[in-house]
C-alpha cells in the first residue's frame, strides 16, 4: 500500500495537463461546429434553421454522459478505431457545439437589427455583413457567456473516463485505488479543478461588468 | 451492421426501475436543493459579513468543481469521517448540495434586482425584516428568475446520470448493467438517451406550466417588459 505523496501529486498535476488539452481540443472542435450551427439557426432557409434547432434541442436535453457513449459507440460501429484522446475530444465537441451555438445565436441576435439594415443598404452580401459588421459586435457580446461555458466544459471533461481517457478525475480515482486516502486525494483533485475554474468564472463576471458599462453610453 | 433491440427490451424492468430512481433523485434534489438555496440566499442578504462570506465560499467552491468530484468526495470521503452513506444517499446529497449552490446564485441575482423603494415600502407597513424578505423580496425574485432556475433543474436531471459512476442504478446505471449483460452497447445507450430526452422535455414543459401557475401576475408583467425592450 502506497501513501499519497509527491509522485502521486505530480501524477495528478500531469493529468491536469491532459484535462486542459482535452478542454482546448473540444472547445476548438465544438466552436467550429457551434459557429456553423449558430449561423444555420439564423439562416433564411427554413430547412437549415430546423436542422440546427432540432440538433441543439436534442443535445441540450440529453446528458453529456449519453452524448459520450452514443458518439463513442456510434463511431466504433461506423468502423472508426479512435485513440481515447480523439474519441473523447470529438464526443465533448458534439456537446460543446450545441451549447456554443445557442450562446452565439443569442449574441448575434443581440446586435441591433439596424446594423443589418445599414450594412444591407451599403450593398454588402450576407457573408460581408457577418464578417465586417455583425460578428465583430456579436463576439464582444458573446465573451462573458462563452468564458462561463468554458468553466462548464472543464468540469464536464471529468466524465470522459468512460471512453478510456485518463484525465484529472480518472487519475484521482487511480491514485485513490492505490492509496485509499479519498479525502486527501479528491480534495487535491477538487483544488486543481478550482484553480482552473475559479479564475475563469471571475473573468466571465469581470467581462460582463466591463461590457455592461460600455453599453450604457 | 445489424441492430438487436430485443435483448435490451428483455431487461425492461431494470430500465423502469432506473427511470423511477432518476425521477426520484431529481425531484428530491430540486425540492431540497431549492429549499436550501432559499435559506442560503436569505442568510446572505439578511445575515452579517460572516454569513455572506460563508455563503459566497460555499457557492464558489461547489460551482467551480465538477459534480463527479463532489460525488466521490461524499461517497468515498465521508466514510473516513465516520459517515457511511449508501450510493443512492450519497447521490441525493451530492445533487442537493450541487443544485443548491447554483440556485443560490440565481436567486441572489433576483433578490438583488429588488428595488430599494419596495423594501422601504414594506418596512413602512411595519413588517419585520424577515417578513419583508419573504413577501416583498423573495416572491418577486423567484418569479423573475424562474426561467433560469428551470434550466438549472433540467441540467440537474441530466447530471444525475453521473451518479452511475458510484454504481447507483438510476437510468444510466441500469443502462451500464444491461450493456454488460447483453453486449448491445449502441442499442442500450440509444434507448437510454431517448428516455432522457423524453424526461428532460417533460420536465421543461412541467416547469413552464408550474411557472405560469405559481406566478400568473408576474408572467403578464414580464410580457409587458419584453415588449418594452423590443420597442
Amino acid at each position: 500500500m502506497t501513501t499519497f505523496g509527491w509522485p502521486e501529486f505530480m501524477f495528478l498535476v500531469r493529468a491536469t495537463g491532459w484535462t486542459l488539452l482535452l478542454t482546448a481540443i473540444a472547445f476548438v472542435l465544438g466552436g467550429i461546429a457551434g459557429g456553423a450551427l449558430a449561423i444555420m439557426r439564423l439562416s433564411s432557409r427554413a430547412a437549415l434553421r430546423r436542422i440546427a434547432t432540432v440538433y441543439i434541442l436534442v443535445i441540450q436535453s440529453v446528458p453529456v454522459l449519453m452524448v459520450l457513449f452514443m458518439s463513442y459507440y456510434g463511431l466504433a460501429l461506423a468502423g472508426f478505431e479512435l485513440p481515447p484522446l480523439l474519441a473523447a475530444s470529438i464526443s465533448l465537441g458534439i456537446y460543446v457545439s450545441a451549447y456554443l451555438a445557442e450562446i452565439w445565436r443569442g449574441s448575434i441576435e443581440a446586435v441591433p437589427f439596424q446594423q443589418w439594415e445599414a450594412s444591407a443598404s451599403l450593398a454588402l452580401t450576407r457573408a460581408q455583413q457577418y464578417r465586417y459588421v455583425i460578428l465583430p459586435q456579436a463576439i464582444r457580446i458573446s465573451l462573458p457567456p462563452t468564458v462561463g461555458f468554458l468553466v462548464q466544459l472543464v468540469k464536464n471533461t471529468s466524465i470522459v473516463s468512460v471512453v478510456g481517457f485518463v484525465e484529472l478525475s480518472r487519475a484521482g480515482q487511480l491514485v485513490n485505488n492505490a492509496t485509499f486516502q479519498p479525502f486527501a486525494i479528491f480534495g487535491v483533485v477538487a483544488a486543481l479543478y478550482f484553480v482552473i475554474c475559479f479564475p475563469l468564472s471571475r473573468l466571465s463576471r469581470h467581462l460582463e461588468k466591463v461590457l455592461h458599462v460600455s453599453r450604457g453610453h | 451492421m445489424q441492430f438487436q433491440f430485443d435483448p435490451v427490451f428483455a431487461e425492461m424492468d431494470l430500465i423502469v426501475d432506473g427511470i423511477v430512481l432518476t425521477v426520484l433523485l431529481s425531484a428530491g434534489a430540486i425540492v431540497f436543493g431549492s429549499i436550501l438555496a432559499t435559506v442560503l440566499a436569505a442568510l446572505r442578504s439578511l445575515g452579517g459579513r460572516g454569513a455572506r462570506l460563508f455563503v459566497d465560499c460555499y457557492v464558489e467552491l461547489l460551482r467551480n468543481t465538477p459534480f463527479l468530484v463532489q460525488l466521490f468526495m461524499i461517497f468515498f470521503g465521508l466514510p473516513m469521517l465516520g459517515l457511511r452513506l449508501s450510493g443512492t444517499q450519497a447521490a441525493l446529497l451530492a445533487m442537493v448540495l450541487n443544485l443548491s449552490a447554483y440556485s443560490t446564485e440565481i436567486i441572489r441575482a433576483g433578490v438583488e434586482a429588488t428595488h430599494k423603494s419596495q423594501i422601504e415600502a414594506g418596512m413602512s407597513l411595519a413588517l419585520t425584516r424577515l417578513q419583508v424578505f419573504r413577501y416583498v423580496v423573495l416572491q418577486p425574485a423567484f418569479a423573475k428568475v424562474w426561467p433560469a432556475l428551470s434550466s438549472q433543474f433540467v441540467l440537474m436531471l441530466l447530471a444525475s446520470s453521473i451518479c452511475s459512476f458510484i454504481s447507483v442504478q438510476e437510468l444510466s446505471g441500469a443502462a451500464a448493467i444491461i450493456e454488460q449483460r447483453t453486449f448491445r452497447s449502441f442499442e442500450t445507450y440509444i434507448i437510454a438517451t431517448l428516455i432522457y430526452l423524453v424526461l428532460a422535455l417533460a420536465l421543461k414543459v412541467f416547469l413552464l406550466w408550474l411557472g405560469r401557475r405559481l406566478f400568473p401576475q408576474v408572467s403578464g408583467l414580464e410580457r409587458v417588459d419584453a415588449r418594452a425592450e423590443a420597442a
